[in-house]
């Protein structure tokens, strides 16, 4: 078991003073009762503050990646841990999703009836934060990501480029010290994609987030800080 | 934005679906408060008359319905004499029929009954009844609907009586009824020498016990209750209210059942958007919680929908002239209340395996396949 992994319940204060986010130890999962396999012995870890691209094509195991690490799924061996925690656990889990982790889909999954302000306030709510500080947080993200003149819209209003840039909106409302992106660029034309994938970028420079994005894009994931190539549920190669 | 909100905005998003489960509810409550407050009203209605400045009713013992209560006139005379009573008044129950009315309730009284003396006289007065030969006085409604006025012949079973008064009661089967002296309906129902109750006034309170305990040893088929007693024991009674909360029940178990099934139509096309927002942080618990106020929400706007509907069916009930003024309803605060609580509980109780159904739901599975 690694250094990291023995911290256990440990508070994630000690393992942010580590300057590392994230440890994957030798993760297996399969689906179909081990009929398939998607990720075979992955090991690797994100430092605070990081860009990664977790780069593969379709099917290489990326998305379930993400979901061991956003504890939306466990893995059948190896151990993961996120901020000291381990994501499987369901009281890690909560924590994790409302103080340390921010989501987004390729698909935004916001709510297409509410609007921009109340798709953001969601993460807010779980996370019972005052309202004050949610919306002067609002103010800044929507600002930072140019869709302050959409704030009040709804989603089902706004050009795909907006709906996503809403998604990193809610993903960082409660200042998490982790985004995980799923093809956050998938649904969108180059243009668009160029765009979010910046500002992604920029803000996780300026707010010190560490980004785990999965891509099957070679133009963004060599544009991040490092990039770990998935090929059929293996690590190929990191740079 | 507030949690409240979420729910609300959760309904208002489907408000076609939400409006559908509501109205499950609306319809429950509106059928529980018409049916309540008319039972309720007829037993009120029929208290009244039995109570009429009385305390206590003597009539026969294991009778299923008073209009089969016979009390023989010499056992009547017997308690008149009691020292403890001041007032005895026989009361013969019937149904007659007129032309185009089959039910109209009679009442047999004697000319010195409470009831008379009290009555608002529109037309004639007591001393015309007294003197008038087989004459009958009519209530205001009854009055209306058989077309009739003082001195009016009306046809009444198979006979006609002229009509010597018209009087006014704050009691709608008095006011829908006819009444014909005591003497006259005994004959008329043939029942002779019989009355169905007798309506007894104590000279003291306090002689209550002594009255029943003395009626019970002396007279082997009859029994005395005190009025508040006799509402309580009397059969008829306890069936007509356990069958309306009955209904109202079953109503009830249709919408919930329809709030069942609109909080599942809902948690069904919102199993993505549910693994968002636990993926946002949403734990089981507020997840449940939402479905469960969502419910809530739906079973208060059914149920303030069903009371203005169900005041709406009173309204128009007491308004058919067909009705000859039989409903009087009667709506307390605790009809209110019990009509509220077993609306929202219904509710919840529809909405608990939706919520569970909800909280079981796993984002990985849900997000998938994007």
């Amino acid at each position: 078991m690694s250094n990291v992994l023995s911290f256990g319940t440990a508070a994630p204060e000690q393992i942010l003073g580590e300057k590392e986010v994230i440890r994957v130890d030798g993760v297996w999962k399969s689906f179909d009762e081990g009929r398939i396999q998607v990720l075979s012995d992955v090991s690797f870890n994100v430092n605070q503050g990081e860009v990664i691209a977790l780069w593969g094509s379709s099917g290489s195991g990326k998305s379930t990646l993400l979901h061991l690490l956003g504890g939306l799924d466990a893995a059948d061996e190896g151990s993961v841990s996120v901020c000291g925690l381990d994501p499987a656990v369901e009281k890690n889990r909560l924590r994790l999703r409302r103080e340390y982790i921010g989501f987004i889909f390729q698909l935004h999954n916001l709510l297409p009836d509410l609007t921009m302000r109340e798709n953001c306030w969601i993460p807010a709510m779980a996370s019972r934060l005052a309202r004050q500080e949610v919306d002067q947080r609002f103010e800044e993200l929507t600002s930072w990501l140019k869709v302050e003149h959409r704030r009040d819209r709804r989603i089902r209003e706004l050009s795909g480029g907006e709906r996503q840039r809403t998604a990193i909106c809610r993903a960082l409302m409660h200042r998490p010290k982790l985004v995980l992106a799923d093809e956050p660029t998938g649904s969108l034309d180059e243009q668009n994609g160029e765009q979010v994938f910046k500002l992604l970028y920029e803000l996780a420079k300026r707010e010190q987030v560490t980004v785990v994005m999965a891509t099957h894009e070679r133009r963004f994931a060599e544009r991040c800080d490092r990039h770990i190539l998935l090929r059929d549920g293996h690590v190929d190669c990191r740079d | 934005m507030h949690f409240s909100k979420l729910v609300f905005l959760s309904l208002w998003r489907h408000r076609i679906r939400a409006a559908i489960g509501s109205a499950g509810i609306a319809f429950g409550v509106a059928a529980m408060l018409s049916v309540l407050s008319v039972v309720l009203g007829a037993i009120g209605m029929f208290e009244k008359i039995l109570s009429t400045d009385s305390q206590y009713l003597v009539f026969e013992k294991n009778v299923s319905d008073l209009f089969f209560s016979s009390v023989p006139e010499d056992q009547v005379a017997e308690i008149r004499d009691m020292d403890a009573v001041a007032q005895a008044n026989p009361i013969l129950f019937g149904i007659v029929s007129a032309p185009d009315h089959p039910v109209i309730t009679c009442f047999g009284l004697e000319d010195a009954d409470p009831r008379l003396r009290d009555a608002d006289w529109l037309e004639g007065s007591l001393q015309e009844w007294r003197q008038s030969e087989g004459g009958i006085l009519l209530g205001s409604r009854a009055a209306e609907f058989l077309k009739a006025g003082s001195g009016d012949e009306v046809p009444i079973g198979r006979q006609s009586f002229k009509v010597a008064g018209i009087i006014a009661t704050a009691n709608g089967f008095e006011d829908g009824g006819v009444f014909l002296k005591l003497s006259s309906a005994q004959e008329f129902f043939n029942r002779p020498g019989v009355s169905s109750i007798v309506a007894i006034k104590l000279k003291d309170d306090a002689d209550g016990d002594a009255f029943r305990n003395a009626v019970s040893s002396r007279y082997e088929g009859l029994m005395a209750l005190e009025n508040e007693e006799f509402q309580q024991s009397y059969s008829q009674f306890r069936i007509l209210k356990a069958t309306s909360w009955a209904v109202g029940v079953c109503a009830f178990l249709l919408g919930g059942m329809g709030v069942a099934n609109t909080m599942l139509l809902s948690v069904f096309s919102r199993i993505r958007e549910i693994a968002v927002i636990q993926v946002c942080g949403f734990s089981k618990p507020q997840v449940g919680t939402l479905i469960i106020l969502e419910a809530v929400l739906l079973a208060l706007i059914g149920t303030a929908v069903g009371f203005v509907v169900g005041l709406g069916i009173l309204e128009l009930l007491q308004s058919l002239p067909q009705l000859q003024g039989y409903i009087q309803t009667v709506t307390s605060p605790w009809v209110w209340l019990a009509i509220f609580v077993t609306a929202e509980v219904t509710s919840i109780v529809g909405s608990l395996y939706p919520a569970w159904y909800a909280m079981k739901i796993q984002p990985a599975e849900a997000l998938r396949y994007e």
